[in-house]
This record gives C-alpha cells, sequence and structure tokens, in this order.
C-alpha cells in the first residue's frame, strides 16, 4: 500500500455556512517513513454550468457565459518539504470560508446542467521517482438561513377532465375527480413536502399516483438561455385503486445536494417544481405541476 | 332318606400345596419369557451420507428393527441416496430449523414483547400453504430503466454505486416462474443469506436493494392462499435488515470509552451515528415504490431512536396515513400488521402521548401480552395516576393491570413498589365493590411474589374494606376468589394458617353454602398438597374447624353426592393426620372427630378403619407381645370401634366392619372381644334385607350375603371355642340364623352355603388347620383331635348333609331339573374334596350324585369328562388309590 493520504473533515455531516471555520485533519499513514517535497491544502468551491446537447449551438455564441465560476479558491501550504516518522501523523488544518471579492457561497447543489460544489484538496509533493499524492475531498455548504419570515402558501387543486389541458381527446377520458391540497409551495428545504390527496370518483381504476419532484436549471443571461426540466426523484404514493374519499397523504423529504434552496444569478438559475402523476387504467397519464420554493430557515 | 355319616378325609395342607404348586424352573438368559423385560438388541444399520440436513425425518436407518432388504443394501442403493439427498422434507425442516434458531436471535434484540410472533410465524407457516406455482419477480433494474436521464447527472459517486449493482443483477431482471412453494421458501432463503453475505462485505447498498426487492414480493397476491406465508418470509428478511442496521449504527456509537446503554436517548449517540442513520432515512425516502418504501421504513424506524427521542412516534402515524395509499386492501391489511408488530414499544409511546386516555390504557392493557405490560408495570401506573377519571374509573384499570402482573413477571427490582403504589390507589376506593374487584386481581400478584407478610397485611386490608356495613355480603364471589388464589401459592398449610388474618378472613362467609364452598377448597388443596402426614397443632385445629363446617352444613336435605364429596374431603384430611408413636393421642383424635363428624358414615367408616389399623400398628409395633399397657389400649381401639359400628346405617358395611374389627380383635388376643364382634354380626344376619340399594338401584342382596359369610366362615375356622359354651358354639348359632332366614323362593344360596358349612367344618375336624393366627390357639390345639369334638363335628356335618340331599329332592321337578343337576354336581366335588371315599355309603353316595347329574342329560359332557380325568389323576397318588374303584363305577353319559 505504501502512503495513505486522507482528509478528516470534522463535522461529521460536512456541512459548513459562510463565515464558518472549515478545520479537521490530514492524516498521512505510512509504514516507513515518507520524504516528501511539501504538503498543501487546496479549498475550491466552483460553479459548473453545462448545456444540453439540444441548446449546444444554438448558443455558441455566448459559450463563454457557461465556463466555471470559481466562487473560493484558497491553497496553503501545511507542511514544508522534509519526512514524515512512520505510522500515523495527523496534521490538523483551518480554513475560513469565506468567498472571492463579491461573490456568494452558493449552497452545493449536484443537478444536470448546473453544479455547484466544494472540494478540499490535499496534495503531497514528492521526488521525481514516487508520484505525487492526491486525496480530494468534498464538503457542503449550506447557505445562510434566509432572512424574513416564513409564510407558508398553501394550495389547494381539483383535478377533473375538465381542468386538463393538452387533452387530445377530451370525450375519451374517463370521469374522475381528485381534490387535494399542498401544505405549502414555498418549502423549506429540511422540511418534507406535505399534502393530501383524495380520489372523490374515478370511473377507471387508478394505478398508481406519483410525487415527480423536477429541477428546472436555466443558463444564460438575458441575451439568451437554456433551460431544462429533469426529473430529481419519483415518489409512489398510491398504489393501486385506493379507496375513495379517503385522503392519502403526499409525503417527500427533499433529497440532499440534488436540492437547493431556489437559486438565481445572473448567470444561471436552480428552480424546483413538484408534479403530481395519476396513472389511470388502462392507459392514461394526468399531471398536475406545481411550482415550488424552496428555501433554508 | 338314609343318613349318610360325614366322614372328612384327612388332609395333608404341606403335601397338597407342593403338588399344586407348579414347579420352577430357572430361566435362562436367551429363553422366551412373556413377562421377561423387553430388550432391544439394535443393529448398527451405516448412516446414509446426508447433504446438508441432519434431520432424521425420512430416515429408515436410524430405527432399531433390522430390516433384512436395507441390511443387503446397507444403504448404498441409488434410490434411498437420491431420496436422502433430494428429500424437500428433510430439507425444509433443516432451513426451517435455521431460521427458528435466528428468530431465537432476534428474538433476543427485539425484546420479550416479540416472542409470541415466533409462534404465531410457526402456525402462519404450517396453515397457509399451496399447491399453486408461484413465481418470484425480481426486478433489480428497475432503478436504472427510469433513472435514463438521472444517471447522467448523478455524481460520480452514485454512478459507480450503481455499476456495482450491476454486478449483482446479471442483466437486471430475473424472474423465475414455476416455483413450487418449497422452491419458493428456499429461494427467499437464499435471499436472506444473500442479504446477510452483502452486509457482512459491506455492500450496504446492495443490501438495501435486496430488501427492496422482497418487500415489492408483497404487492403481489396472485397466489392469494400463500399471502400470510410470503409474508412472514419476507418479514423475516426484513427484520433481519432492521436489526442489522440498527446494530451497525449502534456499534459506531459505541467508542473506546463507553458502551451505550439499552435505553439510551439520542445525545448519546454521536454525530457520526446520527450521520449514517440521517443516510439510511434519506436513502429509504427516495424509494420510489410504495411498498417497498413502507416497508424499509418500517423496519429500521427504531433507528429514529439514534436521532431524537420523540422520532419515532413521530414517524408511526405518518406511516399508518401512507398504509391508505395501498390500493389493494389485503397487502394494506398486512402492511398495518408489519407496523403493528415492528413496533410494539412505540406503540407504547404514542399512547403516553395520547393525553393518557384512560380507556386507550385500558385496551392497551388488555389486548398487549402480558409479558409486555408487565415489564412496564411502573410506566402504567404512573400513567393511571395522570389519567383523567372522568371517562373511565380508575380502578378498572389497576385491574387491568393486576390482570397482567397475575400472568406475567414484572422485573425483580420494582415488585415491591408496583405493590405499593397500586395499593396505595386500591385501599383509598370508597365503593366496596370497586374495591373488591381491584383487590381481588392483586392478591394474585401478591401470592406470586411476596412472603406471607404482605399477604396477611392484603388480607387484613380487605377485612378492613368489607366488615363495615356487611359489605362482604355482596362480594362472595370476590372473596372466594381470593382465598382460591392464596390457598394456590400457599402450599405449605402451616405458613397458610399462620398467616393471622386467614382465618378472620374465613369468618367473613357467613353465608352458609358459600362458606362450605370455601372450606372444601381448602381441603382439596389441603389433599392434594399435603405430602407428609402432619401433627401441626395450628393446622389440626384449624382443619378441624374446616371440616366442622363442612360437616355441620349436612342436613335432611343434603344430598347423597355431596355427602359423599364431604366425607371424602374429611376423610383426606383424617389420613393425613398423625401423631406418630403416640397412639393414645391419635386415638383421641379419632375419637374427637368422632364426636364431630357423626352425621356423615364414610367418614365414621373411615374412623373405625384408622382406629384399627392403629390397634394393628401397636400390635406390630410390639412384635405381637402385648404388654399390658398396650393391650388395654388395644382393647381401647377394640371397644372404640364395636360402640362405633351399630351407629352405622348400611347393614353389609356394619357386617363387613364387624367381621374385620373381630379379626383385628383376634389378632390381638382380645378374643372375648373378638366373639362379641362375631356374635354381633350373627345377630344381624336376620336383619339383611332381601334388596339393598346399590348405587340407587335396588339389587338382590344374596350374593353378598353369600360372600360375607364366606369370608365369616373362613374366620370362624380359627375361632377358637369360648369354654363356657358348647363346642362349635358360633358355628351352630350361624348355621341357626341361615336356617332360620328367609330365603328367596327358588334361590339354592341356602344349599351353596350349606355346602361351605360342609367345607368348614371339614377343615376343622382336621388334626392342623390351614392357617393359624399368631398367639391364638384354635381348635385344633385346643382340642388336640378329641374324639368327642369329631362326633360333634360330624353330627354337624350330617345335620348339613340331610338338608342338602332333601333340598336336591325337592328339585325333581322339570323346571328344577338343571339346577339339581348343578347341585349335584357340586355336591359330588364337595365330597370328592373333602370327604373320605373309602367309607362306603359316601362313596356310594357320590355314586348316585353323578348318576343324579347325568340323568336329565342337563349335565356338561365337558366337565364331567374333566372332572373324571381328574379323579384318575388324583387316584395314581400314594393314599388315593381307592379313586381308581370310584372311577370305574362312574360311567360318562354319551350324549343321544
Amino acid at each position: 500500500m505504501g502512503t495513505a493520504l486522507d482528509i478528516k473533515i470534522k463535522r461529521a455531516n460536512k456541512v459548513y455556512h459562510a463565515g464558518e471555520v472549515l478545520s479537521g485533519v490530514v492524516v498521512i499513514s505510512s509504514k516507513d517513513s515518507v520524504q516528501h517535497q511539501g504538503v498543501s491544502l487546496t479549498m475550491e468551491g466552483t460553479v459548473n454550468l453545462q448545456l444540453s446537447a439540444k441548446s449546444v449551438g444554438v448558443f455558441e455564441a455566448f459559450y463563454n457565459s457557461v465556463k466555471p465560476i470559481q466562487i473560493i479558491n484558497s491553497t496553503i501550504e501545511m507542511v514544508k518539504p522534509g519526512k514524515f516518522p512512520s505510522g500515523k501523523t495527523e496534521i490538523p488544518f483551518e480554513f475560513p470560508l469565506h468567498a472571492k471579492g463579491n461573490k456568494v457561497l452558493y449552497e452545493t447543489y449536484h443537478g444536470v446542467f448546473v453544479n455547484i460544489q466544494y472540494t478540499l484538496r490535499c496534495d503531497m509533493r514528492r521526488s521525481l521517482l514516487a508520484k505525487d499524492l492526491t486525496k480530494t475531498c468534498e464538503f457542503i455548504v449550506h447557505s445562510a438561513p434566509q432572512k424574513g419570515k416564513f409564510t407558508p402558501s398553501p394550495v389547494d387543486f381539483t383535478i377533473t377532465p375538465e381542468t386538463l389541458q393538452n387533452v387530445k381527446e377530451r370525450a375519451l377520458l374517463p370521469k374522475f375527480l381528485l381534490r387535494g391540497h399542498l401544505n405549502s409551495t414555498n418549502c423549506v428545504i429540511t422540511q418534507p413536502l406535505t399534502g393530501e390527496l383524495v380520489v372523490e370518483s374515478s370511473e377507471a381504476a387508478i394505478r398508481s399516483v406519483e410525487l415527480q419532484l423536477v429541477r428546472v436549471e436555466t443558463c444564460g443571461c438575458a441575451e439568451g438561455y437554456a433551460r431544462d426540466a429533469t426529473e430529481i426523484q419519483n415518489i409512489q404514493i398510491a398504489d393501486g385503486d385506493v379507496c375513495r374519499g379517503l385522503s392519502v397523504p403526499i409525503y417527500m423529504v427533499f433529497p440532499r445536494l440534488f436540492t437547493c434552496p431556489t437559486l438565481e444569478t445572473t448567470n444561471f438559475k436552480v428552480e424546483f417544481e413538484v408534479n403530481i402523476v395519476v396513472l389511470l387504467h388502462p392507459d392514461h397519464l394526468i399531471t398536475e405541476n406545481f411550482p415550488l420554493k424552496l428555501c433554508r430557515i | 332318606m338314609a343318613v349318610f355319616p360325614w366322614h372328612s378325609r384327612n388332609r395333608n395342607y404341606k403335601a397338597e400345596f407342593a403338588s399344586c404348586r407348579l414347579e420352577a424352573v430357572p430361566l435362562e438368559f436367551g429363553d422366551y419369557h412373556p413377562l421377561k423385560p423387553i430388550t432391544v438388541t439394535e443393529s448398527k444399520t451405516k448412516k446414509v451420507n446426508r447433504k446438508g440436513s441432519t434431520s432424521s425425518t425420512s430416515s429408515s436407518s436410524s430405527s432399531s428393527v433390522v430390516d433384512p432388504l436395507s441390511s443387503v443394501l446397507d444403504g448404498t442403493d441409488p434410490l434411498s441416496m437420491f431420496a436422502a439427498t433430494a428429500d424437500p422434507v428433510a430439507l425444509a425442516a433443516a432451513t426451517d430449523s435455521s431460521r427458528r434458531k435466528r428468530d431465537r436471535d432476534d428474538n433476543s434484540v427485539v425484546g420479550s414483547d416479540f416472542e409470541p410472533w415466533a409462534n404465531k410465524r410457526g402456525e402462519i407457516l404450517a396453515r397457509y400453504t399451496t399447491t399453486e406455482k408461484l413465481s418470484i419477480n425480481l426486478f433489480m433494474g428497475s432503478e436504472k430503466g427510469k433513472a435514463g436521464t438521472a444517471t447522467l447527472a448523478m455524481s460520480e459517486k452514485v454512478r459507480t454505486r450503481l455499476e456495482e449493482l450491476d454486478d449483482f443483477e446479471e442483466g437486471s431482471q430475473k424472474e423465475l416462474l414455476n416455483l413450487t412453494q418449497q422452491d419458493y421458501v428456499n429461494r427467499i432463503e437464499e435471499l436472506n443469506q444473500s442479504l446477510k453475505d452483502a452486509w457482512a462485505s459491506d455492500q450496504k447498498v446492495k443490501a438495501l436493494k435486496i430488501v427492496i426487492q422482497c418487500s415489492k414480493l408483497l404487492s403481489d397476491t396472485s397466489v392469494i392462499q400463500f399471502y400470510p406465508s410470503k409474508f412472514v418470509l419476507i418479514t423475516d428478511i426484513l427484520d433481519t435488515f432492521g436489526k442489522l442496521v440498527y446494530e451497525r449504527i449502534f456499534s459506531m456509537c459505541v467508542d473506546n470509552r463507553s458502551v451505550l446503554p439499552d435505553h439510551f436517548s439520542p445525545e448519546n449517540a454521536n454525530d457520526t451515528a446520527k450521520e449514517t442513520c440521517l443516510n439510511w432515512f434519506f436513502k429509504i425516502a427516495s424509494i420510489r415504490e410504495l411498498i417497498p418504501r413502507f416497508y424499509v421504513e418500517a423496519s429500521i424506524l427504531k433507528c429514529n431512536k439514534f436521532l431524537s427521542k420523540t422520532g419515532i412516534s413521530e414517524c408511526l402515524p405518518r406511516l399508518t396515513c401512507m398504509i391508505r395509499g395501498i390500493g389493494d386492501p389485503l397487502v394494506s391489511v398486512y402492511a398495518r400488521a408489519y407496523l403493528c408488530r415492528a413496533l410494539l414499544t412505540e406503540m407504547m409511546e404514542r399512547c403516553k402521548k395520547l393525553g393518557n386516555n384512560a380507556l386507550l390504557l385500558n385496551s392497551v392493557m388488555s389486548a398487549f401480552r402480558a409479558e409486555f405490560i408487565a415489564t412496564r408495570s411502573m410506566d402504567f401506573i404512573g400513567m393511571i395516576k395522570e389519567c383523567d377519571e372522568s371517562g373511565f374509573p380508575k380502578h378498572l384499570l389497576f385491574r387491568s393491570l393486576g390482570l397482567n402482573l397475575a400472568l406475567a413477571d414484572p422485573p425483580e427490582s420494582d415488585r415491591l413498589q408496583i405493590l405499593n403504589e397500586a395499593w396505595k390507589v386500591i385501599t383509598k376506593l370508597k365503593n366496596p365493590q370497586d374495591y373488591i374487584n381491584c383487590a381481588e386481581v392483586w392478591v394474585e400478584y401478591t401470592c406470586k411474589h411476596f412472603t406471607k407478610r404482605e399477604v396477611n397485611t392484603v388480607l387484613a386490608d380487605v377485612i378492613k374494606h368489607m366488615t363495615p356495613d356487611r359489605a362482604f355480603e355482596d362480594s362472595y364471589p370476590q372473596l372466594q376468589l381470593i382465598i382460591k388464589k392464596v390457598i394456590a401459592h400457599f402450599h405449605d398449610f402451616s405458613v397458610l394458617f399462620s398467616v393471622e388474618k386467614f382465618l378472620p378472613f374465613l369468618d367473613m362467609f357467613q353465608k352458609e353454602s358459600v362458606r362450605v364452598e370455601v372450606c372444601k377448597c381448602i381441603m382439596d388443596a389441603f389433599i392434594k398438597h399435603q405430602q407428609e402426614p402432619t401433627k401441626d397443632p395450628v393446622i389440626l385445629n384449624a382443619l378441624l374447624h374446616v371440616c366442622k363446617t363442612m360437616h355441620d352444613s349436612v342436613n335432611a336435605l343434603t344430598l347423597e353426592d355431596e355427602k359423599r364429596m364431604l366425607s371424602y374431603l374429611i376423610n383426606g384430611f383424617i389420613k393425613m393426620v398423625s401423631f406418630g408413636r403416640d397412639f393414645e393421642q391419635q386415638l383421641s383424635f379419632y375419637v374427637e372427630s368422632r364426636s364431630m363428624f357423626c352425621n356423615l358414615e364414610p367418614v365414621l367408616v373411615q374412623l373405625i378403619h384408622s382406629v384399627n389399623r392403629l390397634a394393628m400398628e401397636t400390635r406390630k409395633l410390639m412384635k405381637g407381645n402385648h404388654s399390658r399397657k398396650t393391650a388395654a389400649f388395644v382393647r381401647a381401639c377394640v371397644a372404640y370401634c364395636f360402640i362405633t359400628i351399630p351407629s352405622l346405617a348400611g347393614i353389609f358395611t356394619r357386617l363387613n366392619l364387624y367381621l374385620h374389627s373381630g379379626q383385628v380383635a383376634l389378632a390381638n388376643q382380645c378374643l372375648s372381644q373378638a366373639d362379641a364382634f362375631f356374635k354381633a354380626a350373627i345377630s344381624l344376619i336376620p336383619e339383611v334385607p332381601k334388596m339393598i340399594n346399590i348405587d340407587g338401584k335396588m339389587r338382590p342382596s344374596e350374593s353378598f350375603l353369600l360372600e360375607f359369610l364366606c369370608n365369616f366362615f373362613s374366620t370362624l375356622l380359627i375361632v377358637p371355642d369360648h369354654p363356657e359354651h358348647g363346642v362349635l358354639f358360633l358355628v351352630r348359632e350361624l348355621l341357626n340364623v341361615i336356617q332360620d332366614y328367609t330365603w328367596e323362593d327358588n334361590s339354592d344360596e341356602k344349599i351353596r352355603i350349606y355346602t361351605c358349612v360342609l367345607h368348614l367344618l371339614s377343615a376343622m375336624s382336621q388334626e392342623t388347620y390351614l392357617y393359624h393366627i399368631d398367639k391364638v390357639d384354635s381348635n385344633d390345639s385346643l382340642y388336640g383331635g378329641d374324639s368327642k369334638f369329631l362326633a360333634e363335628n360330624n353330627k354337624l356335618c350330617e345335620t348339613v348333609m340331610a338338608q342338602i340331599l332333601e333340598h336336591l329332592k325337592t328339585l325333581a321337578k322339570d323346571e328344577a331339573l338343571k339346577r339339581q343337576s348343578s347341585l349335584g354336581l357340586s355336591f359330588f366335588n364337595s365330597i370328592l374334596a373333602h370327604g373320605d371315599l373309602r367309607n362306603n355309603k359316601l362313596n356310594q353316595l357320590s355314586v348316585n350324585l353323578w348318576h343324579l347329574a347325568q340323568r336329565h342329560g342337563c349335565a356338561d359332557t365337558r366337565t364331567m369328562v374333566k372332572t373324571l380325568e381328574y379323579i384318575k389323576k388324583q387316584s395314581k397318588q400314594p393314599d388315593m388309590t381307592h379313586l381308581t374303584e370310584l372311577a370305574l363305577r362312574l360311567p360318562l353319559q354319551t350324549r343321544t
């Protein structure tokens, strides 16, 4: 095995906020003593934007607008060139989390066309004969709680054949009446999305009711932009022909990393929506869309 | 009619005995003998090597019977080999036993509340079976298929994980069709194993995947009669998974410093453990399908303990509502069942939160397993105390709790506190009915776990509550139950009666019928549990009191059956009283008992037997040589019997007891007393009615009388003549009584008795009698074969014979010929056995009798042939040669 390099971040959940001090230890373990040309630690935060395949070409002119944006980047020299003794050596470190210039530390987000990621990279430079050692470790940034009072915004909804848009032949649809509500479309990201759905009546048997969480990512700026909606997850809340008149809970936990507070910047936007998808026998698919606003308090 | 003289044959009893006896033949070891203990010689047959199973359900090799076929084949024939390796029953048994073992492990982790599930589980598996073909559809690639767009974006880490999974999937979808039930069970078992393997090799995601796929199988209700069993099998896997996750997280909390206690709070869990736990919940929250998401979350719900104190109870309503989304009613009901099973403990927490609703608490206590309730008794007491009394009275809650505690034991350390807390409330109950309902239940708990001191306190409290205004009158059933519970737990009656308040408690039963019932219970318990005879004055005093109460309840209206029952109980008590070698004390106890229980005949009978036994014990102790003191004591015993017997009603009881007591008196050398008994018996015989009542039916008494008289004769043989009365005065008196007794018309009983008398007289004319009583000189030694005695004897015989012949003559009518024949033959046999046939007259008489027996063709030829053979056989013995001649004179009648 030789020499192993590892970064241990102090907080188990690896979550930090702007202005806090990121601390931890770099662990070097080896059976024998290790010669090295210095160990450095780099903290990096970037926003990676990517254009979807369909958009490439159309927006080539604005290609510049999608180059990665660095939010944070700093390096410290941890150890001067020298030698580590055999066994385990732990070197503690501390990084203050401050954005570059007037930039903002966006919350960590793993999306399709937008990725906001923070990493710690430890490099051990070594002599020509031995390979340099590198260890990367992601840490998570949560944006500061939003100021102002959080006000829930409940939504009631009713779905019938008449309320549907985009229907080819309305006459062919079976009759149904679904009623329900979402407790709030303003959502705290740490709290689940909740609500209720009641199948008041339905001619056709219900096959499934699902909650589809969708991310809407926009890259570009005023001159032109690419806007893409993709599914994050799909949660089934009813399986089979549920009891009429009995409310089925709507409940969905927002997945970590794949969601973040709704974000709007000059270069990109990250928004979320939820679709209530009802599948009827034999092959009807009814979707009701609700834009969400996620925040952290 | 000619008078036939009687000549008894001289008997050599010793020689006869020796000649009748079978020859003793020593038995060789290997010889057959029906009474020899059965020994099975085990033949060793080679055991078939059986793969993966140690069960012997199908084995024939272990039986000890040598089967020629199997020994020839020596277990190597291909068929039996095949059967051994592919026997599904054996396999099932093996997997089942392994699972059972695992269950036990599970239980130890999950807690004692789950024990019933293990039982239930087996029951379900045995009951819900199918012969239909089943299918398992493990659609491992479900996530991948859907993830089409998403995979693109997922971080590198996630993607590698998915790839890792693909390896497991081997082509994303496995559909196994046409499985038999056994195949299905085996597959599930395999999955269970691969779950554990995956976990052990740190493939947590794979493990989760397996669990998800398995729980998905529960949405398939295609073979509905197998569904319950499927539910059991799959929830086993879920339980395994839940346990693995819990243990893993639990182990993370264990750092170098300390081990987490069993009942920890979330603050004790470290951040890494919490993070891991949270991770699991996030992962599960994103499971696409409803049914697996529900089951998997429910299976690890216990892990919420690491995150927050109230976590589980918060999740519970959500999960419950979640089930509403399941359309298929069967699937949803089973989902609910699983939730209840997984979360018994948490349901409790929830009950607590629901404002301590009394009604709910009561339902919980009556519905849940007693063990479960018992272990949380202190919690329950707390809850009961706090709960609002308006809707549901507290005493009912305490009653329910008490019922549970009667069935299951609370933790040792809590026991006294539980009692104190509970009783504090119970004792404050104002309404005697409420009070007694509660107290009755709690007595059981008290008896079970505490000593007589606590029980005494409790009884005292009950007395205090029930005495005012004679409240006990309305609560006899409960008070009775209390007594029953107390005696059920105190088998040592000396302890029981040293409970001071026990007898005062009994005094509360003032209604006689109830009182007697309670007494019966006590006596019943005493008879059942008292092992050793006792002379403990406390016990004797108390039980005599109890028995007296029972006895005094007897009146003219008491049913026979009831009397029998009471007598049985009192007799049981009397038999258990022993003062050891203090015989005087013992006798005075019997005297006292007699005065107490004079209305119950079976008790008096028992007392007479006991006293007789006491006399014999004394004799045994003195080895037959009574001292002046013991002789007097024995006479006292005899006197006791003599004066007790006349107070009995049953005629045969009296007769037999006279005889029996006479024998005892004789054995103890109380000759005049013995005479008195026998005279009493003789003078009682004329009173024997023609019909007697036996078990409620009237039956003729003659056969009983015959039986008694034969017994009596055997005793009379050894009774020495009284010096002041004539020779054989007892026999004479008895003959007179028999003569005067009004016998049934058309009955030969009297003649049969005379035949027996003839036997007796023959035995009496022997030089040495057949048997003797130690230290009592019978007539043989008194008269020493005096010719005058023998002449008297023979004279008596002649009279008896004349009577017999007279009777035979009267039977010469058509309808009586058969009786004549059989009586004649029986008389012939008597002469043959006891008479001296060298006497010509007697010899002639016997020949005449032989002819008489055959005269009208009524005799059974086979009997006659046998008799003749016997005579011929006898004639071969020395000094019996004259029988040869006789045999020649006895022709056999050929049937025409």
